[in-house]
Protein backbone atom coordinates (compact mmCIF):
# COMPACT_ATOMS: atom_id res chain seq x y z
CA UNK A 1 0.00 0.00 0.00
CA UNK A 2 2.81 2.04 1.04
CA UNK A 3 4.37 1.67 -2.62
CA UNK A 4 1.14 2.29 -4.15
CA UNK A 5 0.69 5.83 -2.19
CA UNK A 6 4.37 6.83 -3.17
CA UNK A 7 3.55 5.25 -6.59
CA UNK A 8 0.91 7.15 -7.27
CA UNK A 9 2.35 10.81 -5.77
CA UNK A 10 5.54 10.16 -8.20
CA UNK A 11 3.03 9.85 -11.55
CA UNK A 12 1.43 13.01 -10.52
CA UNK A 13 4.48 14.94 -9.36
CA UNK A 14 5.24 13.67 -13.31
CA UNK A 15 2.45 14.87 -15.06
CA UNK A 16 2.68 18.10 -13.21
CA UNK A 17 6.32 18.00 -14.56
CA UNK A 18 5.59 17.29 -18.13
CA UNK A 19 2.78 20.27 -17.52
CA UNK A 20 5.43 22.43 -16.27
CA UNK A 21 8.02 21.86 -18.83
CA UNK A 22 5.14 22.08 -21.55
CA UNK A 23 4.29 25.41 -20.86
CA UNK A 24 7.15 27.00 -22.25
CA UNK A 25 7.22 29.54 -18.90
CA UNK A 26 10.22 28.20 -17.19
CA UNK A 27 14.12 29.41 -18.02
CA UNK A 28 16.51 27.16 -19.20
CA UNK A 29 17.90 26.38 -15.77
CA UNK A 30 14.74 25.50 -14.18
CA UNK A 31 13.72 23.34 -17.72
CA UNK A 32 16.68 21.22 -17.32
CA UNK A 33 16.30 21.29 -13.63
CA UNK A 34 12.70 19.87 -14.06
CA UNK A 35 13.76 17.24 -16.95
CA UNK A 36 16.20 15.86 -14.88
CA UNK A 37 13.73 15.01 -11.89
CA UNK A 38 10.79 13.76 -14.17
CA UNK A 39 13.22 11.59 -15.84
CA UNK A 40 14.39 10.07 -12.57
CA UNK A 41 10.53 10.14 -11.86
CA UNK A 42 9.86 8.36 -15.17
CA UNK A 43 12.58 5.83 -14.50
CA UNK A 44 11.53 5.03 -11.22
CA UNK A 45 7.96 4.26 -11.98
CA UNK A 46 9.13 2.22 -14.89
CA UNK A 47 11.38 -0.18 -12.90
CA UNK A 48 8.43 -0.12 -9.93
CA UNK A 49 6.35 -1.63 -12.45
CA UNK A 50 9.16 -3.86 -14.19
CA UNK A 51 10.08 -5.14 -10.60
CA UNK A 52 9.36 -9.30 -10.84
CA UNK A 53 9.66 -9.70 -7.33
CA UNK A 54 5.91 -10.58 -6.89
CA UNK A 55 4.25 -12.82 -3.66
CA UNK A 56 1.91 -14.83 -3.54
CA UNK A 57 0.65 -15.44 -0.24
CA UNK A 58 -2.49 -16.97 1.50
CA UNK A 59 -4.72 -15.24 4.09
CA UNK A 60 -5.65 -16.58 7.30
CA UNK A 61 -7.26 -15.72 10.32
CA UNK A 62 -7.23 -17.21 13.55
CA UNK A 63 -9.00 -15.80 16.59
CA UNK A 64 -9.13 -12.94 14.70
CA UNK A 65 -5.83 -12.05 13.58
CA UNK A 66 -4.94 -12.61 10.50
CA UNK A 67 -1.65 -13.83 8.91
CA UNK A 68 -0.14 -14.85 5.58
CA UNK A 69 1.04 -18.03 4.75
CA UNK A 70 3.29 -18.58 1.40
CA UNK A 71 1.05 -19.95 -1.28
CA UNK A 72 2.56 -22.22 -2.98
CA UNK A 73 0.65 -21.71 -6.30
CA UNK A 74 3.76 -23.49 -8.92
CA UNK A 75 1.68 -27.03 -7.91
CA UNK A 76 -1.27 -25.47 -9.24
CA UNK A 77 -0.34 -24.90 -12.66
CA UNK A 78 -0.18 -27.60 -15.16
CA UNK B 1 -89.32 -41.83 8.36
CA UNK B 2 -86.71 -43.38 8.47
CA UNK B 3 -84.63 -42.51 11.11
CA UNK B 4 -81.92 -39.74 10.19
CA UNK B 5 -77.77 -40.17 11.65
CA UNK B 6 -77.05 -37.12 13.29
CA UNK B 7 -73.38 -35.74 13.14
CA UNK B 8 -71.86 -33.42 15.12
CA UNK B 9 -69.77 -30.81 13.77
CA UNK B 10 -66.59 -32.32 14.25
CA UNK B 11 -67.51 -35.74 13.15
CA UNK B 12 -68.91 -34.37 9.72
CA UNK B 13 -65.53 -32.26 9.27
CA UNK B 14 -63.49 -35.40 10.19
CA UNK B 15 -65.67 -37.23 7.28
CA UNK B 16 -65.01 -34.73 4.84
CA UNK B 17 -61.99 -34.63 6.01
CA UNK B 18 -61.35 -38.52 5.13
CA UNK B 19 -62.89 -38.23 2.17
CA UNK B 20 -61.10 -35.27 0.82
CA UNK B 21 -57.52 -36.55 1.44
CA UNK B 22 -58.67 -40.00 0.14
CA UNK B 23 -60.02 -38.72 -3.42
CA UNK B 24 -57.50 -36.06 -3.84
CA UNK B 25 -54.46 -36.69 -1.80
CA UNK B 26 -51.16 -35.11 -2.81
CA UNK B 27 -52.02 -32.74 -5.89
CA UNK B 28 -50.25 -30.28 -8.53
CA UNK B 29 -52.19 -27.01 -8.67
CA UNK B 30 -51.61 -24.02 -10.93
CA UNK B 31 -53.06 -20.59 -9.84
CA UNK B 32 -52.48 -16.73 -9.04
CA UNK B 33 -51.48 -15.92 -5.79
CA UNK B 34 -53.35 -13.56 -3.92
CA UNK B 35 -53.46 -12.23 -0.75
CA UNK B 36 -49.88 -13.72 0.73
CA UNK B 37 -49.26 -12.93 4.23
CA UNK B 38 -46.28 -13.75 6.29
CA UNK B 39 -47.20 -14.81 9.41
CA UNK B 40 -44.50 -14.12 12.18
CA UNK B 41 -44.45 -17.37 13.11
CA UNK B 42 -42.85 -17.48 9.42
CA UNK B 43 -45.90 -19.25 8.11
CA UNK B 44 -46.98 -18.24 4.42
CA UNK B 45 -50.73 -17.76 4.45
CA UNK B 46 -52.75 -17.09 0.99
CA UNK B 47 -55.22 -18.14 -1.76
CA UNK B 48 -54.73 -19.81 -5.26
CA UNK B 49 -57.17 -18.34 -7.67
CA UNK B 50 -57.90 -18.67 -11.35
CA UNK B 51 -60.85 -16.91 -13.63
CA UNK B 52 -63.91 -18.48 -11.62
CA UNK B 53 -62.46 -19.82 -8.32
CA UNK B 54 -60.41 -19.87 -4.91
CA UNK B 55 -58.76 -22.09 -2.36
CA UNK B 56 -56.79 -21.34 0.19
CA UNK B 57 -53.51 -22.23 0.66
CA UNK B 58 -50.45 -22.42 3.57
CA UNK B 59 -47.28 -23.02 3.20
CA UNK B 60 -45.65 -24.07 6.83
CA UNK B 61 -42.17 -22.31 7.28
CA UNK B 62 -40.29 -25.73 7.12
CA UNK B 63 -41.59 -25.73 3.57
CA UNK B 64 -40.53 -22.53 2.63
CA UNK B 65 -37.67 -21.44 4.84
CA UNK B 66 -35.34 -22.68 1.41
CA UNK B 67 -37.58 -20.27 -1.08
CA UNK B 68 -34.81 -18.69 -3.30
CA UNK B 69 -37.62 -16.04 -4.54
CA UNK B 70 -40.38 -14.18 -2.61
CA UNK B 71 -43.84 -14.91 -3.24
CA UNK B 72 -46.15 -11.95 -3.93
CA UNK B 73 -49.20 -11.18 -5.16
CA UNK B 74 -50.41 -12.02 -8.95
CA UNK B 75 -47.37 -14.54 -9.13
CA UNK B 76 -48.21 -17.17 -11.48
CA UNK B 77 -47.08 -20.41 -9.60
CA UNK B 78 -47.34 -24.14 -9.75
CA UNK B 79 -47.61 -25.81 -6.05
CA UNK B 80 -47.36 -29.36 -5.24
CA UNK B 81 -48.95 -30.21 -1.55
CA UNK B 82 -52.20 -31.68 -0.06
CA UNK B 83 -55.83 -31.46 -0.06
CA UNK B 84 -56.77 -30.38 3.54
CA UNK B 85 -59.89 -29.48 5.98
CA UNK B 86 -58.75 -26.54 8.54
CA UNK B 87 -61.65 -28.13 11.20
CA UNK B 88 -61.68 -24.99 13.09
CA UNK B 89 -62.89 -22.61 10.06
CA UNK B 90 -64.75 -25.23 8.63
CA UNK B 91 -62.33 -24.51 5.46
CA UNK B 92 -60.64 -26.88 3.06
CA UNK B 93 -57.64 -25.69 2.23
CA UNK B 94 -53.77 -26.80 0.09
CA UNK B 95 -50.70 -27.47 2.59
CA UNK B 96 -48.08 -26.17 -0.02
CA UNK B 97 -44.98 -28.48 -0.32
CA UNK B 98 -43.36 -27.03 -2.91
CA UNK B 99 -44.10 -24.02 -4.97
CA UNK B 100 -42.25 -23.11 -8.07
CA UNK B 101 -43.40 -19.52 -10.12
CA UNK B 102 -44.70 -20.77 -13.65
CA UNK B 103 -43.22 -20.03 -16.89
CA UNK B 104 -40.08 -18.96 -15.31
CA UNK B 105 -37.27 -20.75 -13.36
CA UNK B 106 -37.39 -19.70 -9.28
CA UNK B 107 -33.58 -19.14 -9.63
CA UNK B 108 -34.64 -16.54 -12.36
CA UNK B 109 -37.45 -15.30 -10.47
CA UNK B 110 -34.97 -15.02 -7.42
CA UNK B 111 -32.56 -12.80 -9.40
CA UNK B 112 -35.19 -10.88 -11.16
CA UNK B 113 -36.81 -10.10 -7.56
CA UNK B 114 -32.90 -9.90 -5.48
CA UNK B 115 -32.11 -7.58 -8.15
CA UNK B 116 -34.99 -5.11 -8.68
CA UNK B 117 -35.02 -4.69 -4.95
CA UNK B 118 -31.15 -4.40 -4.73
CA UNK B 119 -32.09 -1.69 -7.28
CA UNK B 120 -33.91 0.15 -5.53
CA UNK B 121 -31.72 0.89 -2.95
CA UNK B 122 -29.22 2.13 -5.24
CA UNK B 123 -26.95 -1.23 -4.52
CA UNK B 124 -25.75 -0.75 -9.12
CA UNK B 125 -26.08 2.78 -8.96
CA UNK B 126 -23.30 3.64 -11.09
CA UNK B 127 -22.28 6.72 -8.80
CA UNK B 128 -21.34 4.80 -6.01
CA UNK B 129 -18.97 2.56 -8.35
CA UNK B 130 -15.14 3.47 -7.02
CA UNK B 131 -12.83 3.71 -9.74
CA UNK B 132 -9.80 1.14 -9.97
CA UNK B 133 -6.71 1.97 -8.28
CA UNK B 134 -4.08 3.70 -10.98
CA UNK B 135 -1.76 0.62 -10.58
CA UNK B 136 -2.61 -2.26 -8.27
CA UNK B 137 0.21 -3.34 -6.74
CA UNK B 138 -1.05 -5.70 -4.41
CA UNK B 139 -4.10 -7.63 -5.01
CA UNK B 140 -6.74 -9.49 -2.90
CA UNK B 141 -8.72 -12.48 -4.34
CA UNK B 142 -11.49 -14.08 -2.91
CA UNK B 143 -12.25 -17.85 -4.43
CA UNK B 144 -11.21 -21.38 -3.81
CA UNK B 145 -7.60 -21.83 -3.63
CA UNK B 146 -8.15 -25.04 -5.54
CA UNK B 147 -10.24 -23.79 -8.28
CA UNK B 148 -9.35 -22.73 -12.04
CA UNK B 149 -10.13 -19.13 -11.43
CA UNK B 150 -6.97 -18.31 -8.78
CA UNK B 151 -4.68 -20.65 -10.87
CA UNK B 152 -5.62 -18.67 -14.46
CA UNK B 153 -5.35 -15.01 -12.48
CA UNK B 154 -2.03 -16.18 -11.25
CA UNK B 155 -0.50 -17.40 -14.11
CA UNK B 156 -1.34 -14.44 -16.24
CA UNK B 157 0.16 -11.81 -13.30
CA UNK B 158 3.14 -14.07 -13.24
CA UNK B 159 3.57 -13.43 -17.03
CA UNK B 160 2.35 -10.22 -17.37
CA UNK B 161 2.26 -8.40 -14.01
CA UNK B 162 5.06 -10.07 -11.90
CA UNK B 163 5.52 -6.50 -9.60
CA UNK B 164 1.83 -7.25 -8.19
CA UNK B 165 1.72 -9.19 -4.80
CA UNK B 166 -1.57 -11.48 -4.59
CA UNK B 167 -3.10 -12.27 -1.06
CA UNK B 168 -5.33 -15.67 -1.68
CA UNK B 169 -8.39 -15.81 0.31
CA UNK B 170 -9.47 -19.51 0.07
CA UNK B 171 -13.14 -19.84 0.34
CA UNK B 172 -16.00 -22.21 -1.06
CA UNK B 173 -17.52 -21.06 -3.91
CA UNK B 174 -20.90 -23.39 -4.54
CA UNK B 175 -22.73 -24.84 -2.18
CA UNK B 176 -24.93 -23.27 1.50
CA UNK B 177 -22.20 -21.80 2.81
CA UNK B 178 -20.38 -20.11 0.10
CA UNK B 179 -22.41 -17.22 -0.03
CA UNK B 180 -21.40 -15.85 4.02
CA UNK B 181 -17.88 -17.44 3.32
CA UNK B 182 -17.50 -14.97 0.26
CA UNK B 183 -19.23 -11.56 1.97
CA UNK B 184 -16.70 -12.10 4.92
CA UNK B 185 -13.24 -12.79 2.91
CA UNK B 186 -14.38 -9.31 1.41
CA UNK B 187 -15.07 -7.75 4.60
CA UNK B 188 -11.80 -9.61 5.96
CA UNK B 189 -9.64 -8.12 3.75
CA UNK B 190 -11.23 -4.55 4.20
CA UNK B 191 -10.06 -5.19 7.53
CA UNK B 192 -6.60 -6.65 6.23
CA UNK B 193 -6.43 -3.44 4.27
CA UNK B 194 -3.37 -4.43 2.44
CA UNK B 195 -4.85 -4.90 -0.61
CA UNK B 196 -5.77 -2.14 -3.09
CA UNK B 197 -7.82 -3.82 -5.14
CA UNK B 198 -10.08 -7.40 -4.63
CA UNK B 199 -11.07 -10.18 -6.79
CA UNK B 200 -13.85 -12.03 -6.59
CA UNK B 201 -13.67 -14.95 -8.65
CA UNK B 202 -14.69 -18.41 -9.46
CA UNK B 203 -14.59 -20.08 -12.98
CA UNK B 204 -17.39 -21.23 -15.37
CA UNK B 205 -20.31 -24.04 -13.83
CA UNK B 206 -24.09 -24.17 -13.73
CA UNK B 207 -26.36 -21.04 -12.67
CA UNK B 208 -26.52 -23.50 -9.22
CA UNK B 209 -22.83 -23.08 -8.82
CA UNK B 210 -22.79 -19.50 -9.61
CA UNK B 211 -25.36 -19.37 -7.36
CA UNK B 212 -23.64 -17.95 -4.35
CA UNK B 213 -22.44 -15.06 -6.10
CA UNK B 214 -26.76 -14.02 -6.66
CA UNK B 215 -27.07 -13.88 -2.94
CA UNK B 216 -27.88 -10.54 -1.06
CA UNK B 217 -25.14 -11.23 1.84
CA UNK B 218 -22.55 -11.26 -1.08
CA UNK B 219 -23.84 -7.87 -3.04
CA UNK B 220 -24.07 -6.22 0.26
CA UNK B 221 -20.41 -6.87 1.23
CA UNK B 222 -19.35 -5.63 -2.09
CA UNK B 223 -21.18 -2.64 -2.38
CA UNK B 224 -19.76 -1.66 1.42
CA UNK B 225 -16.09 -2.48 0.28
CA UNK B 226 -14.07 0.68 0.83
CA UNK B 227 -11.69 -1.55 -1.45
CA UNK B 228 -12.84 -1.68 -4.79
CA UNK B 229 -13.72 -5.15 -6.31
CA UNK B 230 -13.70 -6.36 -9.54
CA UNK B 231 -16.31 -9.27 -10.07
CA UNK B 232 -15.26 -12.20 -12.42
CA UNK B 233 -17.55 -15.08 -12.12
CA UNK B 234 -18.41 -17.46 -14.78
CA UNK B 235 -16.65 -18.53 -17.88
CA UNK B 236 -19.01 -16.80 -20.51
CA UNK B 237 -21.71 -13.86 -20.25
CA UNK B 238 -23.76 -14.83 -17.46
CA UNK B 239 -24.47 -11.95 -15.36
CA UNK B 240 -24.39 -12.19 -11.34
CA UNK B 241 -25.60 -9.85 -8.89
CA UNK B 242 -22.07 -9.71 -7.57
CA UNK B 243 -20.97 -8.76 -11.19
CA UNK B 244 -23.81 -5.82 -10.93
CA UNK B 245 -22.70 -4.41 -7.84
CA UNK B 246 -19.35 -4.83 -8.17
CA UNK B 247 -17.14 -1.91 -9.52
CA UNK B 248 -15.96 -3.52 -12.58
CA UNK B 249 -16.97 -6.70 -13.83
CA UNK B 250 -15.20 -9.04 -16.34
CA UNK B 251 -16.36 -12.45 -17.88
CA UNK B 252 -13.63 -14.81 -16.58
CA UNK B 253 -11.19 -14.63 -14.15
CA UNK B 254 -8.74 -14.53 -16.89
CA UNK B 255 -9.91 -10.81 -17.77
CA UNK B 256 -9.78 -9.86 -14.37
CA UNK B 257 -6.22 -10.45 -14.27
CA UNK B 258 -5.63 -8.96 -17.63
CA UNK B 259 -7.16 -5.14 -16.12
CA UNK B 260 -4.34 -5.28 -14.25
CA UNK B 261 -1.65 -6.12 -17.09
CA UNK B 262 -2.94 -3.71 -19.12
CA UNK B 263 -3.29 -1.47 -16.40
CA UNK B 264 0.91 -1.86 -16.37
CA UNK B 265 1.64 -1.73 -19.85
CA UNK B 266 -0.36 1.43 -20.20
CA UNK B 267 1.39 3.29 -17.45
CA UNK B 268 4.62 1.77 -19.21
CA UNK B 269 3.82 3.30 -22.45
CA UNK B 270 2.98 6.86 -20.92
CA UNK B 271 5.76 6.89 -18.78
CA UNK B 272 7.92 6.50 -21.97
CA UNK B 273 5.79 9.17 -23.46
CA UNK B 274 5.87 11.49 -20.57
CA UNK B 275 10.11 10.98 -21.20
CA UNK B 276 9.91 12.12 -24.65
CA UNK B 277 7.32 14.82 -24.19
CA UNK B 278 9.81 16.03 -21.32
CA UNK B 279 12.68 15.76 -24.14
CA UNK B 280 10.69 17.67 -26.67
CA UNK B 281 9.76 20.60 -24.09
CA UNK B 282 13.21 20.78 -23.30
CA UNK B 283 14.54 21.12 -26.65
CA UNK B 284 11.87 23.86 -27.56
CA UNK B 285 13.06 25.46 -24.40
CA UNK B 286 16.63 25.46 -26.62
CA UNK B 287 15.30 26.29 -29.75
CA UNK B 288 13.21 29.73 -28.37
CA UNK B 289 16.57 30.57 -26.35
CA UNK B 290 18.61 29.95 -29.80
CA UNK B 291 16.56 31.97 -31.73
CA UNK B 292 16.96 34.98 -28.90
CA UNK B 293 20.33 34.68 -29.09
CA UNK B 294 20.70 35.36 -32.38
CA UNK B 295 17.63 38.51 -32.37
CA UNK B 296 20.31 39.66 -29.67
CA UNK B 297 23.51 38.93 -31.95
CA UNK B 298 22.46 40.81 -34.11
CA UNK B 299 21.55 43.96 -32.00
CA UNK B 300 25.21 43.41 -30.22
CA UNK B 301 27.79 44.84 -33.04
CA UNK B 302 31.04 45.55 -32.39
CA UNK B 303 32.44 48.73 -33.14
CA UNK B 304 33.94 47.98 -36.51
CA UNK B 305 30.59 46.55 -37.70
CA UNK B 306 29.17 49.94 -37.10
CA UNK B 307 31.87 51.72 -38.59
CA UNK B 308 31.40 49.58 -41.46
CA UNK B 309 27.51 50.54 -41.55
CA UNK B 310 28.41 53.63 -40.86
CA UNK B 311 30.46 53.71 -43.91
CA UNK B 312 28.16 52.11 -46.45
CA UNK B 313 25.60 55.03 -45.25
CA UNK B 314 28.31 57.35 -46.62
CA UNK B 315 28.45 55.73 -49.67
CA UNK B 316 24.71 56.18 -50.22
CA UNK B 317 25.16 59.69 -49.32
CA UNK B 318 27.88 60.14 -52.05
CA UNK B 319 26.13 58.05 -54.82
CA UNK B 320 22.80 60.09 -54.31
CA UNK B 321 24.73 63.52 -54.46
CA UNK B 322 26.81 62.17 -57.66
CA UNK B 323 23.32 61.62 -59.20
CA UNK B 324 22.14 64.56 -57.75
CA UNK B 325 25.11 66.78 -59.25
CA UNK B 326 24.54 64.67 -62.77
CA UNK B 327 21.29 65.21 -62.95
CA UNK B 328 22.00 69.17 -62.49
CA UNK B 329 24.67 68.76 -64.50
CA UNK B 330 22.82 67.80 -67.04
CA UNK B 331 19.92 70.26 -66.78
CA UNK B 332 22.61 72.74 -67.24
CA UNK B 333 24.75 71.72 -70.26
CA UNK B 334 20.88 71.13 -71.62
CA UNK B 335 19.87 74.93 -70.86
CA UNK B 336 23.37 75.93 -72.02
CA UNK B 337 23.13 74.34 -75.03
CA UNK B 338 19.68 76.03 -76.14
CA UNK B 339 21.32 79.28 -75.57
CA UNK B 340 24.06 78.67 -77.88
CA UNK B 341 22.00 77.96 -80.20
CA UNK B 342 19.98 81.02 -79.78
CA UNK B 343 23.39 83.09 -79.34
CA UNK B 344 24.67 80.93 -82.65
CA UNK B 345 21.00 82.60 -84.38
CA UNK B 346 22.26 85.71 -83.61
CA UNK B 347 25.62 86.08 -84.67
CA UNK B 348 26.01 88.15 -87.59
CA UNK B 349 28.78 85.61 -88.86
CA UNK B 350 25.29 83.13 -89.02
CA UNK B 351 23.84 86.18 -91.39
CA UNK B 352 26.86 85.98 -93.38
CA UNK B 353 26.55 82.27 -94.60
CA UNK B 354 23.23 83.05 -96.09
CA UNK B 355 24.99 85.44 -98.88
CA UNK B 356 24.93 88.76 -96.62
CA UNK B 357 28.03 90.91 -95.94
CA UNK B 358 29.42 93.08 -93.35
CA UNK B 359 31.31 96.68 -94.33
CA UNK B 360 33.44 98.11 -91.93
CA UNK B 361 35.11 101.41 -92.61
CA UNK B 362 38.99 101.36 -92.69
CA UNK B 363 41.29 101.61 -90.80
CA UNK B 364 38.84 102.09 -87.56
CA UNK B 365 36.70 98.83 -88.13
CA UNK B 366 33.55 100.50 -87.38
CA UNK B 367 30.61 98.92 -89.41
CA UNK B 368 28.66 100.77 -92.31
CA UNK B 369 25.25 100.91 -91.54
CA UNK B 370 24.27 104.65 -93.29
CA UNK B 371 26.56 104.86 -96.78
CA UNK B 372 25.74 108.74 -95.71
CA UNK B 373 28.97 108.42 -93.90
CA UNK B 374 30.96 107.51 -96.64
CA UNK B 375 32.71 109.14 -98.89
CA UNK B 376 34.06 108.67 -102.63
CA UNK B 377 37.58 106.88 -102.04
CA UNK B 378 37.60 105.42 -98.52
CA UNK B 379 38.79 102.68 -97.82
CA UNK B 380 36.34 100.13 -96.93
CA UNK B 381 36.62 95.97 -95.99
CA UNK B 382 33.71 93.86 -96.51
CA UNK B 383 33.63 90.21 -94.54
CA UNK B 384 32.03 87.42 -96.41
CA UNK B 385 31.23 84.15 -95.50
CA UNK B 386 34.62 83.37 -96.85
CA UNK B 387 37.26 85.83 -96.54
CA UNK B 388 36.96 89.51 -96.87
CA UNK B 389 37.80 92.16 -99.45
CA UNK B 390 38.95 96.05 -98.69
CA UNK B 391 37.47 98.00 -101.67
CA UNK B 392 37.17 101.87 -102.62
CA UNK B 393 34.15 103.39 -102.54
CA UNK B 394 32.88 104.91 -105.71
CA UNK B 395 29.92 106.22 -105.25
CA UNK B 396 27.80 106.93 -102.35
CA UNK B 397 24.17 106.52 -102.86
CA UNK B 398 22.72 108.36 -99.87
CA UNK B 399 18.87 106.97 -100.51
CA UNK B 400 19.50 103.78 -102.66
CA UNK B 401 16.62 101.15 -100.08
CA UNK B 402 17.51 97.48 -100.01
CA UNK B 403 17.88 97.44 -103.78
CA UNK B 404 18.70 93.50 -103.24
CA UNK B 405 17.48 91.53 -100.28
Amino acid sequence: MKEKQSFEDDIKRLQKIVEDLSSGKLTLGESLKKYEEGVKLAQSCSSVLNDAQRKVDLLTKKDGKYSLEKFDDSGEEK
Amino acid sequence: MQEQRVFTVSEITQDIKLILEASFGEVWIEGEVSNFKAATSGHFYFSLKDETAVIAAVMFIRANKDLKFKITDGLKVVCFGKVDVYGPRGQYQVIIERIEPKGIGAQQLAFQQLKNKLSKEGLFDPGHKKELPLMPFSVGIVTSSSGAAVRDILQILKKGAPCVDVVVRSVRVQGDSAAGEIASAVDEFNQFKKVDLIIVSRGGGSVEDLWPFNEEVVARAIYNSAIPVVSAVGHQINITISDLVADVFVETPSAAAKIIVDKKNALLARLDGTKQEMAFSVSEVIARLNNALVALRHMLKSPQDRMSEKQQLLDEIITALMQNMRHYLDITREKAGSLIDRMEALSPLAVLSRGYSLSMIMPEGQIIRDAARLNRGDKIKTVLDKGAIISLVEEVIADERKTVI
